[in-house]
């Protein structure tokens, strides 16, 4: 039997970016707050200082940043037709676990979707006519415009550099000329480029492509932002994604709100707390609160009259699964929205290799790069192209960490002299662009509680189904092509085209944009939350985070999961707290 | 038991009608505000409460070069605190150094300082202090040797040292001038660190303010005229320091972000204006030009210095200002006492999070990753650099550091 604690106005289960976010909007409206998170507090200096964060082998090898899969995981799967097998180490996706989440070792690359990103079905259809079988792409219910003011204020907690490319509505010739209009420029300036941004900026420009510099979370100078917490200059040292930066350089829940979150009397964080499930009343349509456990196994009744997920894509998935809320989605029949629409991304590479340059790659920064969205949404003409969406192509010098970084060329063995002397030859002088591009919502891609393995606690693991479509392969295909033409213009001796083939493999890394599942949308028969991210089936539940993206987009998420949260957290102060009860009325 | 629940009432509101904590207190707002500010400007705080446990109730170990001694709980609580002690009783132990039993009190408690307050100042004081929650805890034992243990050998030291009465204005001098004298000399009691002890603890030059050590911390000299340890900073930079921890020089931790936290931070900013007109008048001797370190020492210390410290403090030491300190011109670096700079290289430090600057920026421990002879050289490095002139540090200072630190 859950020991009962005494109730508190604002539960938020999971402390990363969007509890951080919704604990400093709330915690200001008045109310009392309590964020569990089930991984320990870090912070920069006793956890990340810069004397071990750049340890490769504790950090990313042996997984210390992640979440600990010995105790939770998911199973995986390509298809139906096949026996999901837990993932018994990460590969593909790396979900954080403690204070600060996936917050504390992004890369900072730090966009807002595209205007049409958001109206992905209505734009495509009215564009393309109708989508392919299969494709159950929708609209988010929410629009650009609506979300501008909140994409400006993540920008200004989190230093963003970068160069305006829509100064509300005047295009401006040095930025992305494809954003949506934005009501202020980013208030920092772009990272420095090294040679390797210069070369690409060269050959994208020579292919009528715009080039512009990546907005970057990383700080391109001192800054202090408007709660008044500092962040530092970025070093370049390059170990940005997949750890925790020691110089405060990159913009994270720890460097951005916790020090001024922390002080305010309203608010509790209590870690090494995990969340089970969310408890109702009898009707079934009011949250009551969280049952949790902690690290003795002691589990705990906490009374709340609201509830945020706030954990990750997949965790707020699961929990809503778990706590029996909403109907799973099942590929079979269509019936369901919880665990639809899972997505990803569809990432692919062209290495450069040069003879006499050097790109001196150790030295960069996790968004520090020159890219184009020639290819990105709508921004091309998709016809006979046999696809929808796009994604960028950039050129980042980063993550050359000694053990995880060789590129060598075409051709060169896979272990042994010949390799070392390769790796030896290259790593000084080679760069690589990447193409980052959107999944489609697809009926077959989905999650869903295995019906074999279990986690710590005995409760069912997630199992995700999932491969990439046929419309993932033409687009990346196309963005792989576009990488190579650049590539070849880039003054090397020689490319290498690495593009993205095959099934879906959860094992090498690609990115951690997990999305969808608990889906946004228009009205309860398409969606799990409405526009203002609240449960259609309990109105005091919010959900949070990339699960609710219909399907995904080009751009990382980060900026827009954030403007979601400042969109929700407004929702909450401004009308749910008079008139608690659902936000949409259908 | 709903009798005894009404027994302990009658009880508890005879007590209070009994208690000498009721006698002659004035609780006016503006009573209250004035003590409130004195326990702000005296910094009463920090010391008195124990880390993390409820403010004012004192327990707080106090390491000096004699033994421990913990600072008593001095909210109103009537057995283990102030609750039974007069408004006289109070001033003579802020004045004399007495306490309530006639005993005397150990000058850890900076009554040398405190007797410059006036007495209607430390009544204010007393008056804001009876209305604070009242916390019922015990002072633990001090830690002395003997015959330190013996508080009549106190009496000897105040013979020898103690000059009590309250702080005489300057005629010549401003009425700023004379307000930052008191704050410094009176309640501030800057000189209990920044100012050298002789043997017996007591300042030796009474405040002259030329830098001292305590806690195995070395406070830098902060006379801001010609020659002075703050003769680099400006007026406003004295402000913004006391206001918000940081300036363009420097960053505050240990023991000055306590004084910074809890006190320097909350006062108004013409008193804080006043302190830096004072501060800014005391002209300080030349120092003596130490001789300039082994050059192989220097280039072993570079070498360091740039693989550890260069990514925050800048290649050239210019720092990133009010984020990561300046080491070039930093007082700390340029100390004669080189206690602090080789105690922040070995365990870090942290910037202390005020209202205005909340971001508690931080310096990793180097100790467990450089052995003495680095930490020798990367001190001596940046002791001797850009414009720096201070001397070399040698292991043997550095293994001694250590091991103090480790006792």
């Amino acid at each position: 039997m859950p020991r009962k604690l005494p109730e508190t106005d604002v539960v938020l289960v999971g402390f990363g970016w969007t509890a951080a976010i919704l604990a400093q909007e709330l915690t200001q409206a008045g109310l009392r707050v309590l964020a569990l998170e089930r991984g320990g507090w870090r912070d920069t200096p006793t956890h990340f200082p810069p004397t071990v964060a750049p340890d490769e082998l504790r950090f990313y090898w042996r997984k210390e940043m992640f979440q600990d899969n010995a105790r939770e995981t998911l199973t995986f799967r390509n298809n139906t037709g096949q026996m999901a097998l837990p993932m018994r180490r990460w590969g593909s996706f790396l979900p954080g676990e403690g204070v600060g989440g996936a917050g504390v070792h992004w890369n900072g690359q730090t966009y807002r979707f595209l205007p049409s990103d958001f109206e992905a079905a209505s734009h495509n259809v009215k564009r393309y006519g109708p989508l392919a079988d299969g494709l159950t792409v929708q609209d988010y219910g929410v629009t650009y415009d609506e979300l501008e003011p909140h994409f400006d204020r993540f920008e200004k907690l989190c230093g963003i550099g970068g160069v305006a490319g829509n100064l509300n509505g005047d295009i401006q010739a040095s930025g992305n000329r494809f954003e949506g209009w934005r009501s202020s420029n980013y208030p920092n300036p772009p990272m420095e480029m090294t040679f390797a941004q210069h070369r690409f900026a060269e050959a994208a420009q020579a292919l009528g492509h715009r080039p512009y510099p990546a907005p970057s979370a990383n700080m391109s100078r001192p800054y202090v932002n408007p709660l008044g917490v500092q962040l530092g200059p970025c070093s370049y040292c390059g170990f940005c994604e997949k750890y925790g930066c020691g110089n405060y350089s990159k913009a994270s829940p720890q460097t951005t709100i916790l020090p001024v979150l922390m002080q305010h009397p309203n608010f509790t964080l209590k870690t090494h707390n995990e969340v089970l499930h969310i408890t109702r009343d009898s009707t079934g349509r009011r949250a009551t609160g969280v049952v949790h456990v902690d690290l003795e196994g002691e589990t705990y009744e906490q009374p709340a009259q609201i509830v945020i997920l706030c954990a990750y894509q997949l965790h707020n998935t699961r929990l809503m699964m778990l706590s029996g809320i909403g109907e799973i989605y099942d590929p079979r029949t269509g019936e369901g929205l919880l665990g639809k629409n899972y997505c990803y991304q569809v990432v692919s590479s062209v290495d450069v290799f040069y003879e006499d340059k050097f790109t001196n790659q150790f030295a960069g920064a996790g968004a520090l790069g020159m890219m184009i969205d020639e290819f990105n949404g709508d921004n091309f003409d998709h016809a006979g192209l046999g696809f929808i969406g796009g994604g960028y192509i950039a050129c980042w010098t980063t993550n050359a960490r000694p053990i995880e970084t060789h590129r060598t060329p075409e051709g060169t063995p896979e272990w042994g002299s010949a390799w070392k002397k390769a790796v030896a030859e290259n790593f000084l002088k080679s760069t690589s662009i990447s193409t980052h591009g959107a999944s489609m919502a697809h009926a077959a891609n989905h999650l869903d509680l295995d019906p074999t393995y279990k986690d710590v606690h005995g409760r069912p693991l997630m199992r995700m189904t999932y491969d990439f479509t046929a419309n993932d392969r033409a687009m990346t295909a196309h963005l792989t092509e576009q990488a190579r033409r650049i590539g070849e213009r880039m003054g090397g001796r020689e490319i290498r085209v690495k593009p993205r083939q095959g099934p879906y493999d959860s094992m090498p890394y690609q990115t951690t944009h997990n999305t969808g599942g608990t889906i946004m949308g228009s009205n309860p028969a398409n969606s799990v939350v409405n526009r203002y991210l609240q449960s259609w089936e309990v109105p005091n539940l919010f959900v949070m985070g990339a699960g609710v993206f219909p399907q995904n987009a080009g751009y990382n998420p980060t900026g827009t999961v954030a403007a979601l949260t400042y969109w929700a957290a407004e929702a909450i102060k401004t009308r749910y707290l008079r008139d608690p009860g659902p936000l949409v009325r259908i | 038991m709903r009798g005894f629940g009404i027994t302990s009432v009658i009880l508890a509101a005879a007590t209070v009608a009994a208690s000498p904590a009721t006698l002659a207190q004035d609780t006016s707002f503006a009573q209250l505000e004035r003590g409130r500010y004195g326990v702000i400007t005296g910094n009463c705080q920090a010391c008195h409460t124990a880390r993390g446990e409820e403010p004012f109730a004192g327990a707080r170990p106090m390491e000096t070069p004699f033994g421990v001694i913990y600072t008593p709980n001095i909210t109103f609580e009537r057995e283990t605190g102030l609750g039974q002690w007069t408004r006289e009783d109070f001033w003579q132990a802020m004045h004399n150094g007495r306490s309530r039993d006639g005993s005397q009190l150990y000058p850890a408690f900076p009554y040398p300082h405190f007797t410059r307050m006036p007495r209607e100042e430390v009544d204010a004081i007393y008056d804001y202090l009876s209305t604070l929650p009242q916390v019922k805890k015990e002072k633990p034992e001090n830690d002395l040797p003997f015959p330190l243990n013996i508080r009549l050998a106190v009496k000897g030291w105040n013979m020898l040292f103690f000059d009590p009465g309250p702080f005489e204005p300057d005629p010549g001098k401003s009425e700023a001038w004379n307000r930052g004298a008191y704050l410094v000399h009176g309640p501030g009691h800057c000189a209990g660190c920044h100012s050298e002890k002789n043997l017996l603890g007591a300042d030796k030059e009474s405040g002259d303010l030329r830098g001292g050590r305590l806690e195995h911390w070395s406070a830098p000299n902060i006379r801001g005229g010609e020659n002075g340890g703050l003769a680099d900073w400006s007026h406003e930079d004295i402000v913004e320091f006391l206001q918000t921890g940081r300036n363009r020089h420097s960053a505050a931790f240990s023991s000055m972000a306590e004084v910074i936290a809890y006190s320097t931070q909350h006062m108004c900013e013409k008193d804080l204006q006043a302190i830096a007109l004072y501060l800014k008048s005391l002209d300080d001797e030349p120092r003596d030009q130490p001789d300039a370190p082994d050059e192989a020492v220097m280039t072993a210390g570079q070498s360091i210095y740039a693989d550890n410290c260069s990514a925050c403090h800048t290649s050239d030491g210019s720092g990133v200002p009010r984020f990561f300190a300046p080491l070039a011109g930093s007082g700390k670096v340029r100390n004669p006492d080189a206690t602090t700079v080789i105690r922040v290289i070995l365990e870090g430090a942290r910037s202390v999070p005020t209202n205005a600057r909340p971001t508690p920026l931080s310096m990793p421990a180097f100790g467990w990753k450089l052995d003495d002879s680095q930490i020798a050289a990367v001190a001596t490095y940046i002791r001797n650099s850009w414009d720096n002139a201070s001397g070399a540090i040698s292991a043997g200072d550095v293994e001694a550091l250590r091991q103090q630190l480790a006792e």
